[in-house]
């Protein structure tokens, strides 16, 4: 990770940073701030009830209306943060982690466990990803702590792919003769060497799969299958005002605002970054 | 004919990931928390009647003599009976697939007519206002949730303008496609911008070959050029990713089924998980695995066709 570092310092000296990354790394850097201290923000307690404002339309009293049981829409969308960004981060870090560990062994040793993992992905694959997960969390329980079970059980193989189809072809460049010939361990080789050079496509697709985590982990809050109500969730959101629409439409439109944007923030982050370090290659 | 065996290759190739799906569903169904037997007698369940349900169901054999029960009966197209509707899974599947394969096609096809031009837009005028409106506009779509898009068209189109049905599946073909329109149109939203994407990287990509300066040079009309070199060859990608595609297109069916109430498979998939129907959920699981896989078949092939060297 600190050669890492160090290329990425390279990289930067003297390049303007992409408008994409600038712009996604502010909403998130915003979206982490609510996230980690939504009470500065929110003006009520996410999950209180007043029976004299039910349903209540936007006001300057509630900005974004409040809900059939007249909890404050805005609170519970800032509150919300807090659990749909620990779902992209929680989501994805396992799968990122064991997949790079696994892909960078792979991708080293090749031969039977490149073809047992190859047989393994192309299964993988098959089943359509979210039907796989729901399966999974059904079989769990639902919760978000299954839902993280479910999505590492699969997620991991993804960004094992991208590893090991990278470090196979770092592990043919002179630098690994090189050290071989130094004498380094496999594990010095791997881990100081060729992984440094192999990860790039791995944080690009890291990126991206937080903003699909926050999809995915909002769609089974809207199934019933993540966060549980009464917690305020984006997706939970939307379910508990889908037979309001009509009546009062705030309830669900300001939650998926919040993941649009927040969605929205991650790709393009990921383009900025996927931009920046495209310039080494 | 390399053709041939290219196709028998890959046909050879399915069976371990076959295999695979079947253990893998079988774990995951045995892994299920209650069981069924409890679930069809309610609380109230004597022991003894219990046991007898799990007798019948087999449950009470070792796993890996039910897995091979469970082989054996998959191969020969026995996928059991629901425990909640008391019908064979087969035929429930057979009357539910129809209408979740009808409502992805028709969301491709809505998908392609909006991605098709705008990539061709957004590819000729490359970083100027329109590209950048088209990308941002298809960028904020990938952004969000399909249950969202539905709910919001659900209420805009059906329940506020009245232009559509707000839920549920028609009798005759046009009826059908009536109902299912909103719903594809959800599913293709975000489809779109996926495949949008890709073909305005591959027609920018397209421009600039060689073959293309030269039936400029050779004076062709620039409809011709674009239709039969430009478009032509930037499908080619289009196709593998629209295989790639097929398995979070039927996820998004799922969502989408259950937000409009269309009695399709995704639908099914739900009310079983709920209703711990383990032999529905296990056989609707199959068969969309191998559904999927039979797509990625399927455009290897076309891919192997359209470009002989693959095949090879």
């Amino acid at each position: 990770m600190i050669s890492l570092a160090t290329t990425t310092r390279t990289v930067l000296r003297g390049r303007k940073l992409p408008r994409s990354l600038i712009g996604g790394g502010l909403i998130l850097v915003i979206s982490l701030v609510m996230a980690i201290w939504p009470t500065l923000f929110a003006p009520y307690d996410p999950n209180l009830f007043d029976y004299n404002a039910l349903l209540a339309p936007p006001s300057w009293d509630h900005p974004f209306g409040t809900d059939s049981f007249g909890r404050d829409v805005l609170s519970r969308v800032i509150h919300a943060y807090t659990i749909d960004m620990q779902i992209a981060i929680f989501a994805t870090v396992g799968p990122f982690v064991i997949g790079t560990l696994v892909g960078a062994f792979i991708g080293y040793v090749g031969g039977f466990w490149e073809a047992l993992f190859g047989r393994l992905v192309d299964a993988t694959v098959t089943f359509p990803f979210l039907v796989l997960v729901i399966a999974i969390v059904s079989v769990l329980g639902p919760g978000l702590g299954n839902m993280y079970v479910a999505v590492g059980i699969v997620g991991w193989v993804f960004y094992a792919r991208l590893v090991a189809s990278e470090i196979k072809v770092q592990k043919r460049l002179d630098y690994a003769d090189a050290g071989r010939v130094m004498g380094y361990t496999p594990m010095r080789i791997v881990f100081r060497h060729l992984l440094p050079n192999a990860i790039t496509p791995a944080i690009v697709y890291w990126m991206t799969d937080m903003a699909l985590a926050i999809l995915l982990g909002s769609s089974l809050g809207y199934l019933g299958l993540g966060a549980q109500p009464p917690a305020a969730e984006w997706g939970v959101q939307i379910a508990d005002g889908k037979n309001f629409m009509n009546t009062a439409w705030w309830i669900s439109v300001f939650p998926g605002v919040a993941i649009v944007l927040t969605g929205l923030g991650f790709s393009l982050a990921g383009d900025g970054v996927a931009e920046l370090l495209r310039v080494r290659r | 004919m390399p053709l041939f065996s290219f196709v028998i290759r890959r046909l050879l190739q399915m069976i371990p990931t076959v295999i695979f799906i079947l253990i893998v569903t079988f774990v995951l169904v045995r892994m299920l928390p209650g069981d069924p037997a409890s679930a069809m007698l309610g609380d109230r369940a004597r022991d003894a009647d219990v046991n007898r349900i799990n007798h019948e169901l087999g449950l009470d054999r070792p796993l890996i003599v039910q897995f091979f029960y469970f082989a054996e009966r998959i191969a020969t197209g026995d996928l059991g009976n629901s425990i909640g509707l008391k019908v064979s899974v087969l035929s429930l599947i057979m009357d539910r697939l129809p209408v979740t394969l009808m409502l992805t096609a028709l969301s491709a096809v809505i998908a392609l007519a909006l991605a098709v031009p705008l990539a061709f837009v957004a590819a000729f005028k490359r970083e100027k206002l329109a590209d950048s409106v088209i990308r941002g506009t298809f960028q904020v779509g990938l952004s969000m949730p399909v249950f969202y898009v539905g709910i919001i068209l659900l209420t805009v189109f059906a329940a506020q303008l009245k232009l559509f049905p707000v839920g549920g599946y028609g009798t005759t073909l046009p009826d059908k496609l009536y109902h299912l329109f909103l719903p594809a149109l959800t599913l293709a939203l975000s489809f779109s911008a996926v495949l949008m994407r890709n073909l305005r990287a591959s027609i920018i990509n397209v421009m600039n070959a060689e073959y293309v300066d030269f039936a400029t040079a050779k004076g062709l009309k620039s409809r011709v050029i674009l239709l039969r070199h430009i478009l032509r060859n930037a499908l080619i990608s289009t196709v593998t990713l629209f295989g790639l595609q097929i398995g979070t297109l039927f996820g998004g069916a799922v969502i989408t089924e259950t937000v409009f109430a269309v009695p399709g498979a995704g639908r099914l998939l739900i009310d079983s998980i709920y209703g711990r129907d383990y032999p529905v959920l296990q056989g609707l699981t199959i068969s969309l695995a191998i559904l999927v896989s039979l797509t990625f078949l399927l455009t290897d092939i076309i891919q192997a066709w359209l470009d002989p060297r693959i095949a090879r």
